[in-house]
């Protein structure tokens, strides 16, 4: 499969629809799985994961998946074009960079399914959805998961539930994200509090790029730890109480600042689109920083003519990898930051947004 | 059955475990559990299951002669020799590491994992989604354990005997 033919489209979470749009950007669920008679990827030698391997290709291949699943093996590709799955959320870094050996990536072309094989366990299931959908997203990733099961035996243990490579995913394997875009609790200074409320309930915040990332164009990702003792709709159903008071906290957030700062904040959000629109290098942080302001004001009414999905759109196409796919050639990092601004400045001049 | 403990009340609560593939069993009565804060008290329902002093009943206390380190010490030595038969994982290893080896490590380990997977998860049994092959299909004794223990926590004693009498059947088989 060559990679480039996705570069024209984007993945179908990434529409800027779905239920609660203006806050929520997309919904993760994944599931961690592992073949039951090999060992975890640590203690697996090289002949053990191209057994592993094998043996999923074949049921990714023959398994009744709804949508269809193509493999994709991550040990032969360019480090370039693993990184471009990497910003696709396709497949994760430590799949792309720090792990070697037979492993791989099996999607649909919409790009809302995704089987990471010899990951940190030996399948790493995931669903993206646009906007708030949990309830959806698991029901597709249990289809996926029975018709997966059906061909391959997993390990699963009556007192501990799915065994994983590490003690914190064993249970359910199941970590449902949500990402939140929360400008306004960021400007009114609120977003630690809620945090720290979070921290509390048991549920994880990060930023963009998962464990450990920092919280750039103020996304963040809520997520439940906890993956034994308590079932996967109970847990669901935890995440969405949760999410659905941040939704109001920020909402509440965006109604106060339209009503006590309009005009300063009418003027940011045109200063971003002044600088998206002129610049001639950035970098992707201010890059996030001002697609944010520029999101906010597309959601606050403050400019028109922009229509969601482009802000997400941009937010994947300059990245560095895709970048690089777009202008066709390998770019330094100066080059890049040239290339982005060059970018950027095309696509709100097709807007001219007032 | 007697309680061990206090060898006057019926024993009503039953602790097993398996430590270097010894079973120990205790049997015990309910007001000698709840001293040991094994039940959670009617006061606070929610508390979940005091890991640490099960333990602590189930390994009794540290011998005489040994250094006082309480619980956390016995587990640490309880730990520090075993190896997997399957993936050679040293529990050194684990502990330097936090990743297990194989599937099995999750019974070989099990003592040591147990209190870990108590402060990560603040449980220690599943509940969730369950393999077909893991169900109907396959062994029905861990389901039926499982709507065994469901059913002596939510007081069905009747549905508990009758689970009660399938299992025995199940597991002494035929004759």
């Amino acid at each position: 499969m060559n990679l480039d033919s996705l570069l024209p489209h984007l993945g179908e979470w990434l529409q800027g629809t779905g239920p609660d749009a203006d806050v929520v950007v997309s919904t993760r669920v994944r599931l961690a799985r592992n073949l039951a008679g090999y060992p975890f990827i640590t203690k697996a030698s090289p002949a053990q994961k191209a057994a592993i391997e094998a043996k999923a290709r074949d049921a990714l291949r023959d398994a009744a998946i709804e949508p269809r699943l193509t493999f994709v093996d991550v040990a032969e590709l360019a480090a370039l074009d693993r990184q471009f799955l990497v910003e696709r959320q396709l497949i994760s870094r430590e799949l792309a960079t720090v792990l070697d050996g037979p492993r791989g990536v099996a999607f649909d072309e919409r790009e809302s399914v995704s089987v990471m094989v010899n990951e940190e366990d030996h399948l790493r299931l995931q669903v993206l959805r646009s906007g708030l959908s949990l309830e959806e997203a698991w029901e597709v990733i249990n289809r996926v998961d029975d018709a997966l099961e059906a061909r391959l035996p997993y390990a699963f243990h009556e007192q501990f539930g799915y065994l994983t490579a590490c003690p914190t995913n064993v249970g359910t394997g199941m970590r449902a994200s949500v990402m939140l875009h929360l400008p306004a609790l960021g400007i009114t200074k609120q977003i630690e509090k809620v945090f720290k409320a979070l921290q509390k309930i048991n549920l994880v915040v990060r930023g963009l790029y998962g464990e450990g990332s920092r919280a750039s164009g103020d996304l963040y990702q809520i997520s439940n730890q906890v993956t034994l003792g308590r079932a996967e709709p109970r847990v669901l159903l935890e995440i969405r109480e949760v999410i659905g008071m941040i939704l109001q906290y920020e909402r509440q957030a965006r109604q106060v600042l339209l009503k006590e700062r309009k005009q300063p904040e009418q003027d940011r959000v045109a200063r971003a689109v002044g600088t998206l629109v002129s610049a001639t290098m950035i970098t992707s942080e201010e890059t996030m920083e001002l697609l944010s302001a520029v999101r906010l004001g597309i959601h606050l009414r403050l400019i028109d003519d922009i229509p969601p999905i482009t802000v997400n759109e941009l937010f994947i196409r300059t990245q560095s990898a895709h970048l690089q796919k777009i202008t066709g050639k390998s770019l330094g990092a100066e080059e890049r930051n040239a290339a982005r601004a060059k970018y950027l400045r095309e696509k709100f001049r097709e807007f001219d947004p007032r | 059955m007697i309680c061990q403990r206090c060898g006057q009340h019926p024993a009503t609560v039953h602790v097993t475990d398996v430590v270097k593939k010894a079973r120990r069993a205790q049997h015990i009565c309910e007001a000698c559990a709840r001293s040991h804060q094994l039940l959670p008290t009617p006061d606070d329902p929610a508390q979940p299951l005091n890991l640490p002093a099960l333990v602590q009943l189930v390994f009794g206390a540290v011998p005489p002669g040994e250094p006082p380190g309480g619980v956390a010490a016995a587990l640490e030595d309880l730990g520090a020799g075993l190896v997997c038969p399957e993936c050679g994982l040293k529990y050194s290893e684990f502990r330097a590491e936090g990743r297990i080896g194989c599937p099995r490590d999750y019974d070989v380990f099990r003592a040591a994992l147990l209190p870990l997977l108590e402060r990560i998860h603040r449980h220690t049994r599943y509940a969730g989604k369950v393999p077909k092959s893991a169900g109907r299909g396959g062994d029905p004794l861990p389901d039926l354990l499982a709507r065994l223990r469901r059913a002596v926590a939510g007081e069905a004693y009747e549905e508990a005997a009758t689970l009660r009498d399938t299992i025995r059947a199940q597991s002494e088989g035929p004759g």
